[in-house]
Parts: structure tokens; sequence; C-alpha cells
């Protein structure tokens, strides 16, 4: 497919910042490919793009970006994103972050978000453990699971991360793997280009703190997923052994806050 | 043309709406919070204002939301607020943190209620002094004015987003129980004699925009998102062009800079009051609502004949050692009323440096201490 745009990939990435800090076979940088790339194709003014990350590998996206970005504190990657969408509408406003930062520390402000139908979009590196720490248990680790903090197992179910956002009401719900390079890339454009608060997954194990010492765990290679767009929500909680289910889930309409706000200040 | 934000004229306002017209008046345009006693009629009354005027509210979450919400506006360039109390500012501290770090102009006004904990919700406290200090991890200088009548309340809001955005840092406004429920006359100017500082713009293309470069008075320029300038703000310690630099010589230049911004620009960041400093060896020394009954209590001395003086701290933070280090050397005795246990009269000892006695007067909380105290132990150092 071929879009009308200005840019390329490349104008999204600073050629300044190299090299980059995350390991080999590591997701994330394939996933900022696909992201930089699903910009490009936006069309959107370069100079109107903000990405906001919270803190941890994931964390560190924002500042390889070259687009206005902002790397805030633990967990607080959304409500900074809220506070930037609303004052300034103008502004197309994408949090990439990690499972620990959005849905641990920052939970409280994901549902919120979700609720209020912030236009923004949340892309989340769920690699299933706190990476840059050395691999403690996360909201996102499967159980059974061996890390740092869970050294008999780990004793919690993981989240379910598209149920979640579904049952707060985002407009727009997917779950990829960097695997899915074409997939994953028009997924991210589709979320941009939606109104509404929209929610991206990408589940990628961290190689060196939680693959490493749970061989078992699904990668999320083609072989051991499967695209399945009209899956049920509720069932796409996962497990080490089970395949996992990728594809956009939810795609639907509800009016953003500021409309919201705006209906009803304006009369 | 006359702005319609600015309510110019005479009103009779309690301290939280004129905090919240202050704002108003000095640009504020986007306001995040929580409610909290006894802070909740500033968000109340900026969400029925803002909308009327383009700007934007919103009820957080939480406090950890609405500071982060309100650096967000600040970056997407809009004069931003939150307003709260202290548990609410227990909260708020971690991205209070990142404004400094990240030089994000802001006001957090702070009603202080009693404290620790829950305390007294509804009634006066001043022990949030240090924590406005020191609260957020680290090594910073903020700046802090404590407001002492409904008027105030406006003009020193209007004073810290000024401030605020001519040193790119967040702004405290202490206030207190008591200041924010007292309900007096408040005169609003006409808005053109409102004073109003516009964060300084980068005058440079993008890529000779250095966003942490130093500037002549040391608060770099500051283009913020959509400006075209693609400029990257963390709080990880950065170079000059705000890329995360972790290393001790990095550290070095920029919290140096962070903190010398404030400390070398003080006397124009300092407000204060003094009256019959000119024959007194015993001053009063004071902030926030303890100023009302100071000042009763030093007329009342004067009138038994007491040479007593009374100074009044308008701007807590950075401290003005500089006033009783040099403005007033021949002060023998000075005393510090104030609603906590015992905090800015440390600051008091240090910047005294032992020229003069210090004497604490201390509440726990929950109302003012009274005037005939103050006045008891004047007379008691008179002996």
């Amino acid at each position: 497919m071929t879009y009308n745009s200005p840019y390329t990939k490349d104008d999204f990435l600073r050629d300044d910042r190299g090299p980059h800090i995350w390991c080999p076979q590591c997701g994330i940088r394939p996933s900022i490919q696909c992201f930089a790339g699903a910009l490009a194709q936006t069309g959107i003014d370069r100079d109107k793009i903000v990405v906001v990350s919270g803190i941890g590998c994931a964390g560190r996206i924002a500042g390889y970006m070259y687009c206005d970005s902002f790397h805030a504190t633990h967990g607080r990657a959304i409500p900074f994103a809220t506070g930037v969408k609303l004052a300034n509408p103008d502004l197309t406003v994408v949090v990439f972050s990690g499972d620990g930062d959005l849905f641990a520390i920052g939970g409280n402000h994901f549902i919120h978000a979700t609720r209020r139908n912030i236009d923004i979009s949340v892309f989340c590196i769920n690699n299933g453990v706190y990476g840059m720490t050395g691999g403690q248990s996360a909201p996102t680790t499967h159980m059974g699971a061996w890390t740092a903090t869970s050294p008999y197992g780990n004793c919690e179910p993981p989240f379910n991360l598209p149920h979640l956002a579904e049952s707060c009401g985002a407009v727009y719900v997917a779950r990829w793997t960097p695997a899915y390079t074409d997939e994953l890339t028009q997924s991210m454009r589709e979320a941009i280009q939606t109104r509404g608060f929209s929610f991206v997954e990408i589940v990628t194990p961290c190689p060196t703190n939680y693959v490493r010492y749970n061989p078992t765990v699904n990668t999320g290679s083609k072989e051991h997923t499967r695209i399945d767009h009209s899956a049920d929500v509720h069932s796409l909680q996962y497990s080490c052994e089970a395949q996992l289910v990728v594809g956009t889930f939810v795609r639907r309409q509800r009016p953003v806050f500021e409309v919201q706000q705006n209906n009803r200040t304006q009369t | 043309m006359v702005d319609p934000s600015v309510m110019t004229g005479e009103h009779f306002w309690m301290g939280n709406i004129a905090c919240a017209e202050g704002a108003i008046s000095a640009g504020c345009r986007f306001f995040a919070g929580y409610p909290i006693t006894p802070a909740t009629e500033i968000a109340e009354q900026m969400a029925r204002r803002l909308p009327q005027i383009k700007g934007v509210y919103i009820q957080m979450e939480d406090e950890i939301a609405s500071m982060a919400a309100v650096l967000g506006a600040s970056w997407a360039g809009r004069k931003s607020m939150t307003a709260t109390s202290g548990p609410g500012l227990s909260l708020m501290l971690e991205n209070i943190g990142l404004g400094i770090m990240t030089e994000t102009p802001c006001v957090i006004v702070n009603v202080q209620r009693g404290s620790p904990s829950t305390g007294l919700p509804t009634l006066v406290g001043q022990a949030d002094m240090m924590q406005a200090r020191w609260g957020a991890h680290g090594d910073y200088e903020i700046i802090a004015y404590a407001p002492s009548s409904a008027q105030e309340c406006f003009d020193l809001t209007v004073l810290a987003f000024y401030m605020s955005e001519k040193y790119r840092v967040p702004v405290f406004i202490l206030s207190d129980g008591f200041v924010g429920y007292m309900t007096e006359k408040v005169v609003v100017p006409p808005a053109e004699s409102i004073p109003q500082f516009n964060r300084q713009k980068p005058n440079v293309s993008r890529e000779k925009y250095l966003p942490h470069h130093l500037a002549d008075n040391e608060v770099p320029p500051m283009a913020v998102f959509g400006d075209g300038y693609c400029v990257h703000a963390t709080g990880l310690t950065h170079d000059d062009r705000g890329y995360p630099d972790t290393t001790e010589q990095a550290q070095d230049i920029l919290i140096k800079r962070l903190i010398g911004k404030i400390r070398l620009n003080i006397d124009d960041i300092t407000r204060y009051e003094a009256t019959y400093l000119d024959d007194a060896a015993m001053v009063v020394v004071s902030y926030g609502i303890t100023s009302r009954v100071c000042a009763k209590a030093v007329e009342l001395a004067r009138s038994q004949g007491i040479a007593v003086g009374h100074l009044r701290i308008i701007s807590v933070w950075p401290f003005p050692d500089h006033l009783f280090r040099w403005s007033f050397p021949d002060v023998k005795h000075w005393i510090v009323p104030e609603i906590n246990m015992g905090q800015i009269v440390r600051e008091v000892q240090r910047a005294v440096c032992g020229q003069g006695t210090v004497t604490p007067v201390s509440h726990a909380g929950g109302d003012v201490i009274r005037a005939e105290k103050i006045l008891s132990v004047l007379k008691e150092l008179c002996k």
C-alpha cells in the first residue's frame, strides 16, 4: 500500500542518539521502527505530534523519536498526555510505554483516561517483567514464571490487557507482536487515526530477564500465534502454554472527552 | 479592549475564590485537580470559570494525575495550575520534582490544614512549609509565597504565575485553611495593570535550538509542543539538548544551574513587609495567617511601650536570609510564631547566625495563635 505522506520512517527517528540502550533481540527496537513507519504513513505534520513515555526500558522510547517528546515519571505518562491533549487538541498525542509503567503503577490512570475517552493512543510494550531493574515480576508475568522476585514461581494471574482496555471503553483495541511488522505498523496507524482512546498491546517477552529463565514462554513468533480479529476479548488471557491470539479486537465510536465537555459548557 | 477574564472591581471574596481569580487574571487557562478540604473551592471556581474563557478544567483521578496533567498542559503552552491541601501535596511531589527537573512553569496552591496525615481537614495549619521546600527528593530550589488575606490570595497568585514563567519553575502558594475560607474585600485592578510574564520563546532555528542551554539569566527559552522544535524533555539528568546524559559532569552542570537560577535571583523573587523596624530591638517574624495576629500583638505591645517591630515574610522560599543578616543588624531578639512545632523558626535561627536570640511560639494546629500569647512572650523577653 502506498501513502501520500511527506515523511519516511527515518524522519521520525533521532539520528543523533545512537547507539540505543536496548538489548539484542529486544522487541522494542523493531516496535519503534513500526511506530516510526506508522507515524510517517499518517502524513500528520511532524511538528504536531507528541510522544510521551513513562519509566523503564519502553519508557526510553520517547527519547528516540524525532518529534516533540517527553519522558515522564513512572506510571504518569497517561495523565501527562491528558494535559497535553486537552491544552492543545491540535496535537496528536501518543503514549508509548511498558506494561509495568502503564498497568502497575499507572493502572489507575489507564482506566480513567480510557473511561473518559481522552483522544490519545496508548501503545504498550508488554515484556512480562520489569526489565530495566533486572527482571522482577509484573502484573503481566505468567502464572508460575520464575522472576527475580518470584523465585518460587509467580503466584499472581496476569492482566488480560485487551479485555481491560475494552471493558473501560477503549474505542480501538489490538494486540500484535513484533513478528507481525506490517500488521503492527498498520494497527498503530489506525490507532493514531482513530478519534478517541485507542490501545495497542505489543507482546514481546524480555529476552534478557524473562525468556532466559522461562524458556517455555511464548515469545510471539508467528508459529506460536494466531490472528483472530473476532476473538472474544474475555478469551485473550494468555498462559505459557497456549497459542497467543493477536488481532484487532475492538473498533467502535464513542464521543471523546472534549466533545462531551464542550457540548455541556457551550449550552 | 476589556479583558472579560479579569473581573476588575471590588469584590467580597473568600481567599480560595480570590486565588482562582488571581490565576485567571494572570492568564491561567488550565486547571487539573482533585477535591480536598479546605482547597476545593479553588477547583469549583475554576470549573465554573475556565469554560467561559476558553480554558480547560479537568478533575483527575488523584493528585498524582492532576500534577502530571498540569505539567503536560504547560508543555502544550498553557499557563497551568492545581490546588490541594497537605495530603494531596504529598501525592503531587513526585511530579513537582519532574517539573523542577524539566523546568516547567506552573503554580501549585497548598491550602494548609492541621496535619500530619488526615489531621484536621477543616482547620488551619502551617506545617507544610518544609514539605514545600524539601518534599520532592533531591536538591532543588523552589519559590513559595504565603498570603495572609483574600487580597493577597489574588495578588500573590498573579505573582506566582509571573515568577513561574520567568524562572521556569513550579511556584507554590502556601495558603491555609483560614486564609482560604476568610471572606474579605478584594480589589481586582484593570487588566492592563496586572503584571504578566510569558515564558520566553527561542529565537533561533530548530537546528540551533538547545532547550537547556544557558541563557544570560540562567533561564533557557522554552519551545513548547507544537512550536516545531521537536523538543525532548526528561526527568533524567540531561545535557543542553535535553537528551539523557547520566554522568557526574552533566549532573554538576544541570543541578547547579537549576539551583543557581533561583538563588542568584533571590532579590527579584523576595517580597516582605517591615513595620516598626526602625527602633526595634525585638522583632516578630511572621507569615500567612499568623501575620494577622502578629500585627495585633505588635500593636498591643507598642501601646504598652514595648519597642517591637514586625517582619512579615511574604516569599518564604527561597528563604530571605539576607534580611536577617544585613538589613536589620540591630535586632537583638527574633520571635517566630507559627502554626507548627517549629519550622520557619529554624530558618530564622540559621539566618540570624547567632547575632540575636530566636524564640519560637508554636501551635500544633487547629486555630491561630492568640495575640495575647504572643504579647506575653514579648513581655517576658523585656524582663
